[in-house]
C-alpha cells in the first residue's frame, strides 16, 4: 500500500477511483483486513455474550421496533444494559440478536454503508436496497456462525414508496423474508411471537403498538432465562424505537418506563398478561 | 537531431498554474460565509443535478469550483477518506484540518507532477463548531497550499472581487437570511461593476446549522424555505424563518 489513511500524504489510488458508491466495496479494494468477512476463523468454539430478544410490529403510519438489555454467555448474565435497536438511517432500524461483539460491529458498518451511498450518491437507498445490503453483509459473517458466532438482526422500517412501515427477518445465511404484521428474533423469540400472535391487531395505533411489543418483550422473559424483563430497582427499562413518515424516534426513558412500569403493575393482578378472547 | 527547447523550471510552473487559473476562472464563482448558527454555502448553478456543495461528514461541509468531474472525484476521496478514518478510530476524529491538509498534499502532488495535467479547481471545506469561535473554513487553491479563512470566502471565476465586496460588509453575529442576502448580492456582481438578478431556482444553498439535533449538520436549502429567506429583509423577519428539521419541500 503506498499511503495509509492514517498519514497526511496524498490521497491513495483506491480514493479517487470511480465507480462504487459502497463503502464495503471501497474496504475490500483499499484495507480488506477492516472487513470482518475477511478475518480467520478461530478454532475451535468461541465463548461470547449474546444478545437476546428483538420485537418488531407494523402499524398504520409506521412500524415499532424493540429489544430487550440482557446479553448472556452460557447460564451467566454478561451485561444488563446493552444495547441491542440502533437507528440504521433516519428511515430504518436494525435489532440484533447473536453475538454481541460481531452484531455491534456489523450494525456500525452496515450505518456506515447507507450514509456513505447517501453522500455519494446524493440519495438514499430505497428498503429493500437496504434490506439487501444486510443480507449480504450476514453472507458474509456465514464461517462465524459455523462457530457458534452468528449474528440474526431484524431490519424495519418506513417504505416511503409504499408509504407504510415493513419488516425484514433473516437467516444466519443471509436469507431475507418480509414479515406481515409482528416479528421477532432471538433466543425469547418464540415466546415473543406467541404473545404477539394473540395480541396483534392490523389498525393499532401507534402508542398500542409499543404496548404489544412491551407486552411480548414481557414474555419472553418471563419464559426465557436469557431475556431480561424491565428491571424496576436498576431503571433499565427495553429499549423502543418506532420509524414513521418523520423518520426514526426511540422512546426517551421516560417514555418507556412509564410504559414498562404500566404493564408491570397490571401484571401484578393478572401475572400470564392480558387475554385473548377464546372464539 | 533537433535539441530540445530549455523551459526554465520558473516558467514551467507558471505555465501550469495559468493553465490551472483560466480553468477555474471560467466557472462561476461560490462563496462561503459563517453566520451566528453556522456557516451558509452560496453558488450559482443551473443544474439540479450536479452539485457544487456537499456533505463530507458530521460537521464538515465541501464546495468546490472549476471542473466538475476532477472535484468530484476529490469530494467522493474525501467521502471515502472520512468515513474511513471514523471508522476506524471514532467520529470524533474526523476533522477538516486533517480532510485539508490529504486535500492539499493530493493537489499539490498532481500540481507538480510533470506527467498529470493540473487540477483546474478550488475548494473549500469547512467545518462548523459548537460555538462560533470553533468554526473553521479552510481555502485550497489548484497548487496545494491551504489558506485559512475567517468570516467568509469565494473562490471561482471573479473570486478577487467578490471577496473585498465580502469583507467590507460581512460582519460576525449575522443571521441565516442576512448572510444569504450580502453573498446573492455579491454573486450578482459582474466583472465590469454591473449587476444582474439571479433568480432563487438557479442559487444553490446549503447550509452547516450548529443548532441541528441530528449529528450530520449538513442540509440543503432549496424549495419554499430559501424563497423564504430570500424575501425576509429585515433580522426579526429572519428569526422566525430559520432551517426547521423538516424533509424540504421540492
Amino acid at each position: 500500500m503506498e499511503a495509509n489513511p492514517r498519514s497526511t500524504g496524498r490521497l491513495p489510488a483506491a480514493f479517487l477511483t470511480p465507480g462504487s458508491s459502497s463503502f464495503m466495496d471501497f474496504l475490500a479494494d483499499h484495507s480488506p483486513d477492516l472487513l470482518p468477512g475477511n478475518r480467520k476463523l478461530p478454532e475451535g468454539i468461541v465463548e461470547a455474550p449474546h444478545g437476546t430478544t428483538i420485537v418488531a410490529a407494523t402499524f398504520p403510519g409506521g412500524v415499532v421496533l424493540a429489544g430487550d438489555r440482557r446479553a448472556t454467555m452460557g447460564n451467566m448474565i454478561a451485561q444488563r444494559d446493552i444495547e441491542k435497536v440502533f437507528p440504521a438511517d433516519e428511515y430504518s432500524a436494525v435489532g440484533i440478536a447473536g453475538t454481541a461483539g460481531l452484531a455491534v460491529e456489523m450494525v456500525k458498518l452496515f450505518q456506515l454503508e447507507l450514509e456513505h451511498f447517501e453522500k455519494v450518491e446524493g440519495a438514499t437507498l430505497s428498503l429493500e436496497g437496504k434490506a439487501n445490503r444486510l443480507s449480504t453483509m450476514i453472507r458474509g459473517n456465514l464461517g462465524m456462525a459455523m462457530q457458534g458466532l452468528a449474528v440474526v438482526p431484524l431490519f424495519a422500517g418506513w417504505d416511503e414508496g409504499k408509504e407504510k412501515g415493513r419488516i425484514f427477518s433473516y437467516d444466519v445465511t443471509g436469507g431475507r423474508s418480509e414479515e406481515h404484521g409482528f416479528a421477532a428474533t432471538g433466543s425469547g423469540s418464540i415466546f415473543a411471537r406467541g404473545s404477539m400472535k394473540k395480541l396483534y391487531r392490523a389498525d393499532l395505533t401507534e402508542e398500542q403498538a409499543t404496548t404489544l411489543v412491551v407486552q411480548a418483550l414481557y414474555d419472553a422473559a418471563d419464559d426465557d432465562s436469557a431475556t431480561g424483563g424491565p428491571d424496576m430497582a436498576r431503571r433499565i427499562f427495553p429499549i423502543v424505537t418506532v420509524i414513521t413518515d418523520e423518520g426514526f424516534r426511540r422512546l426517551s426513558e421516560a417514555e418507556s418506563s412509564e410504559l414498562a412500569r404500566s404493564i408491570t403493575e397490571r401484571r401484578l393482578e393478572q401475572p400470564d398478561g392480558p387475554r385473548a378472547a377464546l372464539l | 537531431m533537433s535539441t530540445p527547447f530549455y523551459v526554465s523550471p520558473q516558467q514551467a510552473m507558471a505555465d501550469r498554474a495559468e493553465y490551472a487559473r483560466k480553468g477555474i476562472a471560467r466557472g462561476r464563482s461560490l462563496v462561503v460565509l459563517q453566520y451566528t448558527d453556522g456557516i451558509v454555502f452560496v453558488g450559482e448553478n443551473p443544474s439540479r443535478a450536479l452539485h457544487k456543495f456537499s456533505e463530507i461528514y458530521d460537521r464538515i461541509g465541501f464546495a468546490a469550483a472549476g471542473k466538475y468531474n476532477e472535484y468530484e472525484n476529490l469530494r467522493i476521496g474525501g467521502v471515502r477518506y472520512a468515513d474511513l478514518r471514523g471508522y476506524t478510530y471514532d467520529r470524533d476524529d474526523v476533522t477538516a484540518r486533517g480532510l485539508a491538509n490529504v486535500y492539499a498534499q493530493t493537489l499539490g502532488t498532481i500540481f507538480s507532477s510533470a506527467g498529470e495535467k493540473p487540477y483546474e479547481v478550488e475548494l473549500v471545506v469547512a467545518e462548523v463548531g459548537s460555538e462560533p469561535e470553533g468554526d473553521q473554513i479552510y481555502r485550497l487553491p489548484h497548487d496545494g497550499s491551504i489558506v485559512d479563512e475567517h468570516g467568509s470566502v469565494a473562490v471561482g471565476g471573479n473570486a478577487e472581487q467578490i471577496s473585498s465586496f465580502l469583507d467590507q460588509r460581512h460582519r460576525d453575529g449575522m443571521s441565516l437570511a442576512e448572510a444569504l442576502k450580502l453573498a446573492v448580492q455579491a454573486l450578482s456582481r459582474d466583472t465590469n461593476g454591473t449587476e444582474r438578478e439571479i433568480p432563487a431556482e438557479r442559487l444553490e444553498v446549503a447550509v452547516l446549522d450548529r443548532t441541528r439535533p441530528q449529528q450530520r449538520k449538513f442540509k440543503r436549502i432549496v424549495g419554499r424555505q430559501l424563497s423564504r429567506l430570500l424575501e425576509a429583509d429585515n433580522a426579526a423577519a429572519a428569526k422566525t424563518d430559520e432551517p426547521s428539521d423538516e424533509a424540504p419541500e421540492e
